[in-house]
């Protein structure tokens, strides 16, 4: 088990917060067999610090007793696992083949113009970050995209700018 | 309360009230709470409706239920009343009082939240009317807008978990794989490999620890019918699982679901904590010995890990990469013991076929492809939604009649089935009857289902660059033909459209297909080039028009295609 100590020392070096260390290390210490359970305890960790930055990766690595390059080789074969921050909303163009071939190209190049960044980048402000993913499976409404949880579907581009207002700070 | 003999089941069917789920004084107000509708808030039409109904106190009267996807999803957000029969589409939180005032408490249908048939303004009441259902035959589907999925005991009511307790006190192992053997079912995740096989080589492996995993993964980027199921009947796949273990010696079973579907994750935990609540999972099921329980394991967004390699060693907490086979995972799966891996479809018709039988389930479909299939009919078209027919159906049936025919009056250009690895069909094959066999003779395949609708303002080459696009990202990269072909393959493409390409880059494009698709390990790989191949066959000229030394004058995506085909619909 990794003492206090160590898990301060992670964190004097770095913006993480302690308790969230801690609340990942209870998780860890709470399940049955670490055997086959990398992935699962990868999600649990990017569910609680939002991406999975080096210093986490090993904190896992050391938790289960496997080397750092494993986690990294799992961390960097799935999509769903960041290494970087995400914004406080994100914004996720579905590039499904429904949503392909009722436009969604137009409709991401949009976003990437309106935000002023690429896929998988953050604004400036925090606010927002984007990525594209493949079919949400509400091909019904394509082209679709995701603020978040929330979906909204046949989006044109003219829309695009009025759903982003939606979540700017006020 | 435990559940523990056969008897006791057949005793709650006749007798357990469930929101009157039965009882035809009561009116339903059955409301799609599928992803496409409660993007279309549904959920908030429910609040009203239960707000209007508290206000005319009338709740003895008539109940909201919150169901799965009634497959319908382009006329969303989906209302039908029960016992009447009405169906209404379209239908905002502000028509709540409407549909109270209106039809629950005057009997009056709504005739402006009727489905109006496109063609001659037709507006139709029941559902069984519609077109787009009339051809339709849903087993697999068959729960999916009727009962509330949240509600073990609606299940229990239309049959369910009947067939467990009929397999578990009644019939042998072999017995059970003799009747799933004969039904003639074929894997519905791609391959279409014999079901009652899969089951019975499980079976015969020897070893006590043995596992039964369900591919919920569904990466096909335009398939969402394995979603459907799990959001709108999971206890059908559990019960199905539960046979399944029990007929090749399971006691452990694994969803492989993808992280990127919250809800179906969310209802499917709910559905095996109240299994797991009545002694449907556990120990000493039904009071016999057989004992059985259910994980989740979440993807984390890689298609290959649907293969099923790829997907026990993701399983397994590592990198989703696939391996040789053989062995194959019936020999030597999970933790290297023999695991059978059904996708979710498939599961979905085993409780079906042991309480209606072998020769009702093969009397449905073709010679060598029983049964019906699952599609998401996307794309170009009118009704866009999850369809069920019954193999042998044709693809003209399901695109004109079904479908609607294409949108915005245009032309139909091709269907595009079977995902990355499948291809494009024409005009000339739409009355190709749909089975495994007969799409793969066209040059396609049946794939997990998608079925993406093409008409004359798609660019052929724009397409097959798309799925290429898709499986060169998704290469798991462990073989170079597949790393380094699909990229090779994705920037001849990319040349083509951005009309820099010779005639030698067409030949060198067509090399690559065939030796990605010889020398590939694992699926992804081998029908990589399919999309390509395919493409070039029916719309070469799509490809002379992009190539440098033809004349034509207009940049990437401005140019029309010229082989127009026109579909009567
Ligand atoms: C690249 C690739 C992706 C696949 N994705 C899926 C999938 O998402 N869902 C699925 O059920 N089967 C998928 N399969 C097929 C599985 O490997 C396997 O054949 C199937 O789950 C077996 O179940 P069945 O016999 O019930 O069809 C995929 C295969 C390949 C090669
Ligand atoms: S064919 Fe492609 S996806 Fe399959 S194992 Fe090889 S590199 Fe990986
Ligand atoms: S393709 Fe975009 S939701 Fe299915
Ligand atoms: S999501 Fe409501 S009909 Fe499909």
């Amino acid at each position: 088990m990794t003492s206090t100590r160590e898990i301060s020392a992670i964190k004097s070096d770095h913006d993480l917060p302690e308790e969230s260390f801690k609340e990942l290390e209870k998780y860890i210490d709470s399940i049955k067999t670490t055997k086959g359970a990398l992935i699962e305890i990868l999600h649990k960790a990017q569910e609680i610090f939002g991406y999975l930055p080096r210093d986490v990766q090993l904190f896992v690595a050391r938790k289960l007793g496997i080397p750092g390059a494993e986690v990294f080789g799992v961390v960097s074969f799935y999509s769903y696992f960041t290494m970087k921050p995400m914004g406080k909303h994100t914004i996720s163009v579905c590039m499904g083949t429904a949503c392909f071939v009722r436009g969604s190209d137009r409709i991401i190049k949009k976003m990437k113009d309106t935000l002023g960044i690429e896929s998988n980048e953050i604004t400036e402000d925090g606010l927002f970050s984007l990525k594209d993913v493949r079919c949400v499976g509400a091909c019904g409404l394509a082209p679709v995209i995701l603020v978040d949880d929330k979906v909204y579907g046949r989006v044109k581009e003219e829309d695009i700018e009025e759903i982003i207002n939606n979540y700017r700070e006020k | 309360m435990r559940i523990d003999s056969l008897e006791k089941l057949e005793r709650i069917k006749e007798t357990h009230k469930v929101e009157d789920f039965n009882d035809p004084t009561v009116k339903k107000i059955l409301v799609c709470g599928g992803t496409g509708c409660l993007a279309n808030d549904s959920e908030k039409l429910i609040e009203f409706l239960n707000h209007v109904i508290k206000a005319r106190k009338c709740s003895e009267k008539v109940k909201v239920v919150k169901t799965g996807c009634f497959g319908f999803c382009e006329q969303g957000p989906i209302v039908k009343i029960e016992p009447d029969h009405v169906f209404y589409v379209k239908v905002v939180p502000k028509d709540a009082r409407t549909i109270i005032d209106e039809h629950i408490l005057q009997g009056n249908i709504v005739q402006r939240l009727l489905y109006k048939e496109p063609i001659n303004n037709r507006k139709i009441e029941k559902q069984e009317d519609m077109p787009f259902y009339k051809k339709q035959m849903r087993l697999a589907l068959r729960n999916c807008g009727l009962i509330n999925p949240e509600e073990i005991y609606e299940y229990i009511k239309n049959d369910g978990y009947s067939a467990l307790g009929k397999v578990i006190t009644q019939m042998s192992q072999d017995t059970i794989i003799d009747i799933i053997t004969k039904s003639g079912l074929r894997g519905r995740g791609g391959g279409g490999f014999p079901t009652g096989r899969k089951w019975e080589i499980t079976k015969k492996q020897p070893g006590k620890t043995k596992f039964i995993i369900c591919n919920a993964d569904e990466g096909d980027p335009g398939a969402f019918m394995d979603r459907s199921i799990l959001e709108g009947d999971p206890h059908s796949v559990i019960e199905a699982m539960a046979i399944g273990g029990y007929t090749i010696g399971a006691n452990k079973g694994i969803v492989y679901i993808r992280a990127e579907y919250p809800m179906a994750i969310s209802r499917l935990n709910t559905a095996l904590f109240q299994a797991r609540e009545l002694g449907l999972l556990g120990q000493n099921i039904l009071g016999t010995t057989f004992n059985f329980d259910i994980e989740l394991k979440l993807g984390a967004g890689a298609f290959v890990c649907g293969e099923e390699t790829a997907l026990i060693n993701s399983c397994e907490g590592k990198r989703g990469e696939p391996n040789y086979k053989p062995p194959y995972p019936a020999e030597e799966g999970y933790w290297a013991y023999p695991t059978c891996v059904n996708n979710v479809e498939t599961l979905a018709n085993i409780p079906l076929i042991i309480l209606k039988g072998s020769s009702w389930f093969s009397s449905i479909g073709t010679e060598k492809s029983k049964g019906t299939k699952v599609f998401a009919l996307a794309g170009k078209i009118n009704n866009v939604g999850l369809v069920e027919v019954p193999m042998g159906t044709t693809l003209r049936e399901i695109i004109c009649d079904i479908g609607g025919g294409i949108q915005d009056g245009h032309l139909f250009k091709a269907v595009q089935t079977g995902g990355p690895s499948g291809g494009v069909i024409t005009e000339k094959d739409l009355d190709t009857p749909i089975d495994y066999d007969n799409l793969l003779g066209v040059g396609s395949m049946m794939g997990s289902g998608g079925m993406i609708v093409l008409d004359d303002r798609d660019n052929m080459v724009n397409v097959a660059k798309f799925y290429l696009e898709f499986t060169m990202d998704e290469s798991c990269g462990r073989c170079t033909p597949c790393r380094i072909g699909t990229k090779r393959m994705y920037e001849l493409l990319v040349k083509i459209t951005k009309r820099k390409a010779s005639m030698a880059d067409m030949d060198a494009l067509k090399q690559l297909a065939y030796m990605v698709k010889n020398s590939s390990l694992c699926g992804l790989g081998q029908t990589a080039p399919n999309p390509v191949l395919s493409t070039m066959k029916y719309f070469w000229n799509e490809y002379m028009e992009l190539i440098k030394d033809v004349d034509h004058p207009q940049g990437e995506g401005k140019y029309k295609a010229k082989n127009r085909e026109r579909i009567e619909v």
